[in-house]
C-alpha cells in the first residue's frame, strides 16, 4: 500500500497514517516515521501538490516571527516590558520597540504601558522558547483601552478573523463592537452596548467550538441575525 | 476444573468500556477512560514553566505526571489522600510510558502537567490512568507520534486473562502484567509483572495484550471522533 491514505481536508488524530511511501513530503505537524507520513495532532489535512501539511485543530501557542499578538503587561524594567503572551515564558517588549514616540531614558515607563495592560503587538524576533522580542511599533499596534478580554484556542484564530477579516468583519458589523485578535488567542472587545458585547462573545464561542463545522460562516450570520432582531 | 471468571468473560475479553474527550473545559486537554468499574479522568496543563528552575531542561519540555486516588475511590478503606509510594510510582511509570510519543522538543525549559484522578477502582488503574492521560494530551494538542493505549493481563491458577479485575489481581499465585502500548510502531512503552511467569505464557500474554490494546484504541479513538468530528470537513 503506497500513496495517499487519506483526503484533502480529511481529519486525523495522532498517530494516523496520512501517506506510505516517498511521493509526498511531510509539513507542520505530518512527520515522517519511515516510509509513513504520520500525523502527530487532530487537525484537517491540507494538500498541496506532494506536500502534506495539517491544520491542527487544537494546541499550544507557538510563538512566530511576524505574528500579532495580544499581550499582559506583567513587570516593568529598567529597558522595557515584559508581556504575557500565553507562553510559557515572559516575551520582551524593549524601550526602543515600545512606542512610535522617542522614550526617554530613565522615564517613568508606567505612563505607556502600566502592569496589566493589553498591548498589541508584533513578534519581531524568536531566538528561544526563553527570548522573544515584541514591537508596539507599526499600525494597529500599542495600547488597547478599556474592554473585555478573554481567550479562545490560538487554532481557532484564523477562522474567528476569516478569509480577509470576514468573519469577524460580520461580528462588528452586527454589534457595532470593536474587536481586536491576536493570534495566541487573546480577544479584546469594547463595545457602547454591554448586550452588544455579550453577543459579539458568545459568536466568537460559536466560532471557536464549531470552527472546523463547515457552513459556519452563513450559521454565525444567521445566529447574529436572529440576536440582533430582538 | 479449569478456572472460570467470576463476571463470565472470556479469557481475551475485555470489561465494558467508555471514553469521552473534553469533560474539564478548564483544563487544556482532558478525558475520562472507564474499563468495568475502574474510571480514570485526566487532565493536562500547560505547556507551562516549570518551577523549581533546576527540574527545567533546556532541550525540551518536561512531561510531569501526577496519578492519584480519591478518598472513596476503593471498596474497602478509606484511601489516605497525599502522595504514596504507590502513586510515585505510578506517577513515574506513566510519564516513562508516555514519554516515547511525546514531542516535546518546541517546549524547551516548559513542563507539561498530566493530573489523573481514580473515581473507582477494580485494578488496572494505572492501565486505565495512561489510557486516559494518553487520549487528554492529545485533546490538548501535545505532538505526539501515536496514542498510547495500555491494557494489564495476568494469570489466575492456569488460565492466561487480559484485563484482570480485582478479584482476579488478588487470587494466590496470579500474575499480574500491565503493559503499555503504541500500536503503530509495536513498541511497549510499559510491562511490569507481579508473579512468577514462564516465557511461553509470558510471550502469549504479550500478544493477548497486544490484541486487546487494538480494541481500546478504538475506544479511544471514537471519543476523540466524537468530539472533533471525522470525514471531510469543507471549510
Amino acid at each position: 500500500m503506497s500513496g495517499l491514505l487519506v483526503e484533502d481536508r480529511n481529519i486525523v488524530f495522532p498517530g494516523d497514517i496520512v501517506a506510505q511511501g516517498m511521493d509526498y513530503l511531510p509539513s507542520g505537524d505530518i512527520v515522517r516515521i519511515g516510509d509513513s507520513l504520520i500525523s502527530t495532532k487532530i487537525g484537517l489535512i491540507s494538500l498541496n501538490n506532494r506536500i502534506v501539511k495539517l491544520i491542527p485543530l487544537t494546541g499550544p501557542y507557538l510563538p512566530k516571527r511576524h505574528d500579532t499578538v495580544i499581550g499582559c503587561v506583567v513587570s516593568i524594567g529598567m529597558s522595557g516590558w515584559r508581556l504575557d503572551i500565553r507562553w510559557p515564558f515572559e516575551a520582551n517588549l524593549g524601550l526602543a520597540e515600545g512606542s512610535s514616540e522617542f522614550i526617554q531614558r530613565n522615564s517613568d515607563l508606567s505612563r505607556y504601558y502600566g502592569v496589566g495592560d493589553y498591548v498589541r503587538v508584533e513578534i519581531t524576533n524568536v531566538a528561544s522558547s526563553r527570548i522573544i522580542d515584541l514591537s508596539a511599533k507599526g499600525p494597529g499596534l500599542g495600547k488597547l483601552g478599556s474592554g473585555r478580554v478573554f481567550f479562545v484556542k490560538a487554532t481557532r484564530v484564523p477562522r474567528i478573523i476569516g478569509k480577509q477579516g470576514s468573519m469577524v468583519g460580520l461580528i462588528k458589523e452586527h454589534t457595532g463592537c470593536r474587536i481586536s485578535v491576536g493570534q495566541n488567542g487573546v480577544v479584546w472587545l469594547s463595545g457602547e452596548d454591554p448586550v452588544k458585547e455579550e453577543l459579539a462573545v458568545r459568536a466568537i464561542r460559536m466560532i471557536e467550538r464549531e470552527g472546523h463545522i463547515s457552513g459556519l460562516t452563513d450559521r454565525v450570520q444567521e445566529f447574529l441575525k436572529k440576536e440582533t432582531k430582538i | 476444573m479449569a478456572y472460570k471468571r467470576e463476571d463470565g468473560r472470556k479469557n481475551t475479553e475485555l470489561r465494558p468500556m467508555s471514553a469521552q474527550v473534553g469533560v474539564i473545559p478548564n483544563a487544556d486537554g482532558s478525558a475520562r477512560f472507564q474499563i468495568g468499574h475502574t474510571i480514570a479522568i485526566a487532565a493536562v496543563y500547560g505547556p507551562r514553566e516549570l518551577h523549581p528552575q533546576f527540574l527545567q531542561d533546556p532541550m525540551k519540555g518536561v512531561l510531569r505526571c501526577n496519578y492519584n486516588m480519591m478518598a472513596f475511590s476503593g471498596s474497602g478503606d478509606r484511601v489516605r489522600p497525599g502522595p504514596s509510594r504507590r502513586s510515585k510510582e505510578i506517577s513515574l511509570i506513566m510519564e516513562k510510558s508516555l514519554l516515547p510519543v511525546l514531542d516535546l522538543s518546541k517546549y524547551a525549559g516548559s513542563v507539561v502537567d498530566v493530573f489523573v484522578e481514580l473515581l473507582q477502582t477494580d485494578a488496572g488503574t494505572r492501565c486505565a490512568a495512561i489510557t486516559a492521560a494518553s487520549m487528554a494530551l492529545a485533546d490538548a494538542g501535545i505532538p505526539m507520534k501515536d496514542l498510547v493505549t495500555a491494557v494489564a493481563c495476568g494469570r489466575v491458577e492456569d488460565q492466561l486473562i487480559v484485563d484482570v479485575d480485582y478479584l482476579e489481581d488478588s487470587h494466590e499465585g496470579g500474575v499480574d502484567l500491565p503493559m503499555a502500548m503504541s500500536m503503530n510502531s509495536d513498541e511497549i512503552t510499559l510491562l511490569q509483572m507481579d508473579g512468577v511467569l514462564d516465557s511461553k505464557s509470558l510471550k502469549k500474554l504479550l500478544e493477548m495484550g497486544k490484541e486487546a490494546c487494538l480494541t481500546i484504541k478504538k475506544v479511544q479513538l471514537d471519543a476523540l471522533k466524537k468530539k472533533y468530528g471525522t470525514g471531510v470537513v469543507e471549510v
